[in-house]
């Protein structure tokens, strides 16, 4: 075995999550509130970028588990330890809050780490977004040279590599023209163009491929394939299965900010899409559950039902299905409202809903103390067969989050009583609506 | 900037969607089995080789306390500046009708209204020379100072995007309205030498000492933007401070009256505020209004350094966080 290019040992990285603006109900306390803003501000500001022992254990259990919260700090990675060899492409995986994007700025020193260690050896690339410091005033050309040396690279160098550039990014004729004046995927083929030419030895990667028209991808595919070939060392995070499966030979895996296994992509992927088959179609919160230091809501249980209104995690997608949400308001509370969003399992988000959809986004109503149950019921015909999961959250709007769970229970589509025949069969996308389709004959 | 990047992001949003699919067919033409191991120092094209000898080893951990600064990476990171600047140049007047005469309208007309209300009316003193051309050398540099420290607090909090997202010496970014600021100065300048001219006032030899009092002034603004910068990130009350900080500074320096104004027992108190040393110095050397004022400059420079070193240490060791609070 080499020495490996990246050692991470011990990583962990903790963020404050920012305390929920208390607002006041009469005009007394609001202007009361006011005047003691500042005091509180001040503490609130200070205590932003400090986590010793007494501020990160103030929540009401001691220990802290990665990914959740306590008080108002949070774990995105806890204690992630990992080696990689120079030449390797790897990738990352994880469902959405798992600690990926953060990994990737540790590495990538845009952010510090709360304990543990790295050790790069070699220059570092990072791409976690295409066009960073664009400036949609300055030409095509002043804004290859401003991207290139935001990413790192010198002016001579650019100079070097600029014909290339141009050429890969197709855009030669609107060179001097502004890129405010680009369409989009003229601003993202140039901007992809640029981060392409870096020759680092080790490369940081988010899911940036899956910007520009289908022709462009396969050219930045072809160049990341080259990137590899050429021996640099990759790690590459994606929600895209497919892209992780035939890029990289070896993936990581994490759940919420823990590194879980390591290993042949195939076996990764595997044991990622297992995890989600583990999810019940119940959850049941316990009371105290959310830090709400108000105490005005609570979240009780999240359940699934069919049309049938039986519990149930695997649904017909010819039938309609049921989210049960039974929360608590224990304060007189006006205009909140509850959030559902659905994922599919590899991350894509597929859709967010809310109540307000129904109820109207009143300022003025009021909920009275007591337990609701609000259901959500999705139609039929809306998603295809797949393996999903989701997440709730309640607030008023414009003044934050009261909670925010995720990946609270997954389900299934699929086709169970075969209703749907022939129709239903095997149809590409996420979503399978039902169109109606007219067809005339013209002559 | 932040408008530049955000369009950016947009539009890899409204894409996004669109095309995730495509990537699965394309991939797998090209890239199958792509993790062969392979030495990076056997194929990689340039620089590689030298660094087999000595791999370039990057530490990441939490830091704390003094930070030195990385001379090598800013020397490396120097395009960087030249590009940052030269961003700010062609942007700033970019759909503007009036374009650079912006650069001499402000100092310009602050003068005119200074002239009105303290020359004339409040019959202010002027070192013996006309007040609008006595005031208005004060203004060309303290235009410069005003709008560099301005600029320069405002610009990390500016720059979130491209903080969040790419790694380089955050330092870079409030260093830049330093430079960029130069080219008002410029073109005001310029006015003024017109001025001089109108008015057949001519300086002395003491003249060539201007180069070395226009580097204080920048020092002297780089030391208090670095920490209005870094304190910004934090504690956004900094942005609203500022407008004040600017006001009552210009008061409490030599602009719209003359250093002589001041009484002898507060001289020395008076001095403590670098600006007064420059804007007399500036005085001095292009009018002739006093002797070159060496107990002044001397004192401004000793602040001005401190401050700027202060400004460094200070930013150094809060800009670890700027990325997670910004």
């Amino acid at each position: 075995m080499t020495e490996p290019i990246i050692t991470v040992e011990n990583l962990s990285k903790q963020y404050r999550i920012g305390a929920r603006e208390l607002k006041g109900r009469t005009f007394r306390e609001a202007v009361v509130d006011t005047l003691a803003a500042p005091v509180k501000n001040l503490r609130r500001l200070r205590q932003l970028t400090r986590f010793d022992d007494r501020v990160s254990n103030s929540g009401e259990d001691g220990a802290t588990a990665a990914g959740t919260s306590t008080g108002d700090t949070i774990w995105a990675l806890k204690d992630v330890s990992f080696m990689v060899q120079p030449g390797e492409v790897v990738g990352i995986i994880g469902r959405n809050g798992a600690g990926k994007s953060t990994l990737l700025k540790i590495l990538s020193r845009i952010t510090e780490p709360t304990s543990g260690e790295v050790k790069l050896y070699g220059r570092v690339s990072s791409l976690l977004e295409v066009g960073t410091g664009f400036h949609p005033e300055l030409t095509g050309r002043e804004n290859i040279y401003l991207n290139g040396t935001i990413l790192g690279m010198r002016k001579a160098e650019i100079d070097r590599k600029f014909d290339e550039i141009v050429a890969f990014s197709e855009i030669e004729k609107f060179l001097d023209t502004p890129v405010k004046r680009y369409s989009s995927g003229m601003y993202v083929r140039l901007a992809f163009a640029v981060a392409a030419h870096l020759e680092p030895e080790i490369l940081l990667v988010d899911e940036v491929l899956a910007v520009g028209d289908a022709a462009f991808q396969k050219k930045c595919l072809g160049k990341m394939g080259s990137v590899a070939k050429e021996g640099r060392t990759v790690m590459f995070v994606s929600h895209n299965m497919a892209a992780i499966k035939d890029l990289c030979s070896r993936s990581l895996l994490l759940a919420n900010g823990k590194f879980t296994l390591s290993g042949p992509t195939e076996n990764v992927i595997d044991h990622y899409f297992n995890s989600f088959k583990l999810m019940d179609n119940k959850k049941v919160f316990a009371i105290g559950h959310i830090h709400d230091p108000d105490k005005k809501v609570s979240l009780l249980s999240v359940e699934l039902l069919n049309h049938k209104m039986k519990q149930a995690n695997s649904f017909d997608m010819d039938q309609c299905f049921f989210i049960l949400i039974n929360f608590g308001i224990h304060k007189k509370l006006s205009n909140f409202h509850l959030f559902v969003n659905i994922f599919k399992n590899d991350g894509t988000l597929v859709f967010g809903t809310a109540t307000w959809d129904s109820h109207g986004l009143d300022p003025n109503k009021i909920w009275e103390p007591g337990t609701y149950d609000c259901t959500f019921s999705v139609p039929p015909h809306l998603l295809n067969s797949g393996n999903y999961y989701l997440e709730i959250n309640g607030q008023v709007p414009g003044t934050g989050f009261i909670f925010y769970e995720k990946e609270v229970v997954a389900f299934n589509i699929s086709e169970l009583g075969g209703s749907g025949g022939a129709k239903s069969r095997n149809r590409p996308g996420i979503v399978r609506p039902l169109l109606d389709t007219v067809i005339q004959k013209k002559n | 900037m932040r408008g530049g990047d955000e369009y950016g992001n947009q539009d890899n949003r409204l894409v996004k969607n669109g095309v995730q699919e495509n990537i699965i067919f394309y991939l797998s033409g090209f890239t199958r089995g792509g993790g062969a191991v392979i030495s990076p120092y056997e194929s990689s094209k340039s620089g590689a080789p030298t660094r087999q000898a000595s791999p370039l080893l990057i530490r990441i951990r939490k830091k704390s306390g003094f930070q030195l600064l990385n001379l090598r990476e800013l020397l490396h990171y120097r395009d960087l500046l030249a590009f940052l600047v030269i961003r700010d140049i062609k942007v700033k007047y970019k759909q503007t009708v009036l374009g650079g005469l912006w650069a001499i309208i402000q100092p310009f007309f602050m003068m005119v209204v200074f002239t009105l209300f303290f020359g004339k009316l409040a019959q202010i003193p002027s070192d013996g020379i006309p007040y609008p051309i006595f005031n208005y050398t004060a203004m060309v540099a303290w235009t410069y100072f005003a709008t560099a420290i301005n600029t320069s607090g405002n610009s990390i909090v500016g720059s979130g995007s491209l903080i969040s997202k790419v790694y380089f010496p955050r330092i870079i970014i409030p260093l830049t309205p330093m430079l960029a600021g130069l080219l008002d100065f410029g073109i005001a300048f310029l006015v003024l030498i017109a001025m001089m001219l109108y008015f057949g006032i001519y300086p002395n030899i003491t003249v060539l000492a201007l180069p070395l009092l226009v580097l204080l002034m920048m020092l002297t603004a780089a030391g208090v933007g670095l920490v209005l910068a870094a304190l910004n990130a934090k504690y956004r009350d900094i942005r609203y401070t500022i407008p004040f900080l600017v006001q009552f500074w210009m008061f409490a320096t030599p602009i719209v009256y003359p250093a002589s104004m001041v009484p002898e027992r507060f001289r020395l108190i008076y001095a403590l505020n670098p600006m007064t040393g420059i804007i007399e110095g500036f005085r001095s050397v292009l009018l002739g209004t006093i002797a070159f004022p060496w107990t002044m400059l001397a004192m401004s420079t000793v602040i001005a350094i401190i401050v700027f070193v202060f400004g460094i240490i200070y930013f150094k060791q809060v800009e670890r966080y700027f990325a997670d609070i910004i």
